[in-house]
């Protein structure tokens, strides 16, 4: 049972910490529960096709399809990162302003809510698959383990879903001017992790065989495989061991959210700098 | 921007396109049967890339797995998938089924 727990809860929080980002990010803006909600019930539902259709998935482009889907939604969900942050740089100020003046909901954040339900949508979808794949086996296996590890699934889950709930209130303990700064910086570095990610799958599949040796190795001191490791892994892209095309897609991601960023904020005079990660 | 954006998809797109000719050597074939793999300690020569021939021989999917080699793939139920890994420093580095992790447990060794 504690085998399967210790699996479900290691998926379910990655796309959790997500979800729970996500939420701070929209704060006060009308139906983002919705939206989210949206995103995981889409993503539940990608999940098990993905699951069902693995075969055939992995032996797509020569047998490495698995890889390149995997890289292509991480991309997509980089690209709505990127997205969500730019337009907050040109609309954060009139948000901010709509949510003291009504000290309600606002409606002006609707449509970068919908590049966050993708993202939601895409992460759940990814560790979810796996998630399918690993209950699958157990269900179809049979054997007088098979309740306990189904119920180690769901408290794996529950646990998982605790942590992120843990890292959307205390993201709402920072105080309302600095959140939308401190969410557009961690929307930065988790779109970086993500280029990252991609890269490695995009490596893994046989492709980009260029900067593939590892530039620095602190295993040492944090291994990835750690619970802090695998936390910072899924929040920042962190990698005990990155090889230089990893690093040269997180630097450059960084460096295109924040030119990207500065440059919507210069077309829109009268924003204020809240949402800029610079 | 225009033209940088189509520079960038360029360079994706040749990148996607080029053979994965570092990975020409013959594939180390290795099975994955009753959630074990063999054999389950390989040594392989550090500094070149190579690729794991897997065959899952047992009814259900498994995940190869390892932080150390920064890999993960899942293999469906009786069928098999390509382990590409990228050149490795001499060392040892531990990889696992992880959703059979009790029993499926390997070992590279890079020398």
């Amino acid at each position: 049972m504690l085998a399967t727990l210790v699996i479900v809860f290691r998926e379910v929080i990655e796309a959790g910490l997500i979800v729970g980002i996500v939420l701070a990010a929209t704060v006060g803006v009308a139906r983002r529960g919705w939206w989210v909600l949206g995103g995981i019930v889409g993503g539940v539902l990608g999940a098990c096709l993905v699951a069902a259709f693995a075969g055939e998935l992995a032996s797509l482009f020569e047998g490495s399809g698995q890889e390149l889907f995997n890289a292509t939604i991480l991309l997509l969900a980089v690209c709505m990162l990127t997205w969500h942050n730019v337009w907050m740089a040109g609309h954060g100020r009139q948000m901010a302003r709509e949510m003291k003046a009504v000290g309600a909901e606002v409606t002006a954040g609707t449509r970068s809510l919908a590049a966050l339900a993708i993202v939601v949508g895409v992460a759940v979808l990814r560790e979810g698959s796996e998630v399918v794949l690993f209950l699958y086996g157990i269900a179809s296996q049979g054997g007088t383990t098979q309740g306990a590890m189904l119920l180690g699934g769901v408290l794996g889950v529950i646990a998982g879903a605790g942590v992120s709930a843990l890292m959307f209130f205390g993201l709402l303990q920072i105080p309302a001017g600095k959140l939308f700064s401190v969410t557009a910086w961690l929307i930065t570095l988790l779109a970086a992790g993500m280029a990252a990610q991609a890269v490695l799958f995009i490596q893994q599949g046989g492709y980009l065989d260029v900067l593939q040796s590892t530039v620095w190795d602190t295993s040492w001191l944090l291994p990835e495989d750690s619970i802090a490791g695998r936390l910072l892994h899924t929040l920042i892209g962190y990698s005990d061991a990155p090889n230089g095309a990893q690093i040269v897609a997180y630097v450059a991601t960084v460096a295109i959210i924040m030119g990207l960023t500065r440059w919507e904020h210069a077309r829109h005079p009268r924003g204020n700098s809240i949402p800029t990660p610079a | 921007m225009a033209g940088s954006n189509k520079l960038l998809s360029m360079l994706v797109f040749a990148a996607l396109l080029a053979p994965p000719a570092a990975y020409g050597a013959a594939p180390i074939e290795m099975t994955l049967k009753d959630h074990k793999f063999s054999p389950s300690v390989i040594t392989v020569k550090a500094g070149e890339p190579f690729t794991i021939h897997l065959t899952n021989k047992d009814a259900t999917a498994d995940e190869f797995d390892s932080t150390a080699l920064k890999v993960e793939k899942v293999v469906t139920g009786n069928s098999d998938g390509m382990v590409h890994i990228r050149p490795l420093a001499p060392g040892k580095y531990p990889f696992m089924g992880e959703y059979h992790a009790a029993t499926a447990q390997g070992l590279v060794i890079a020398k």
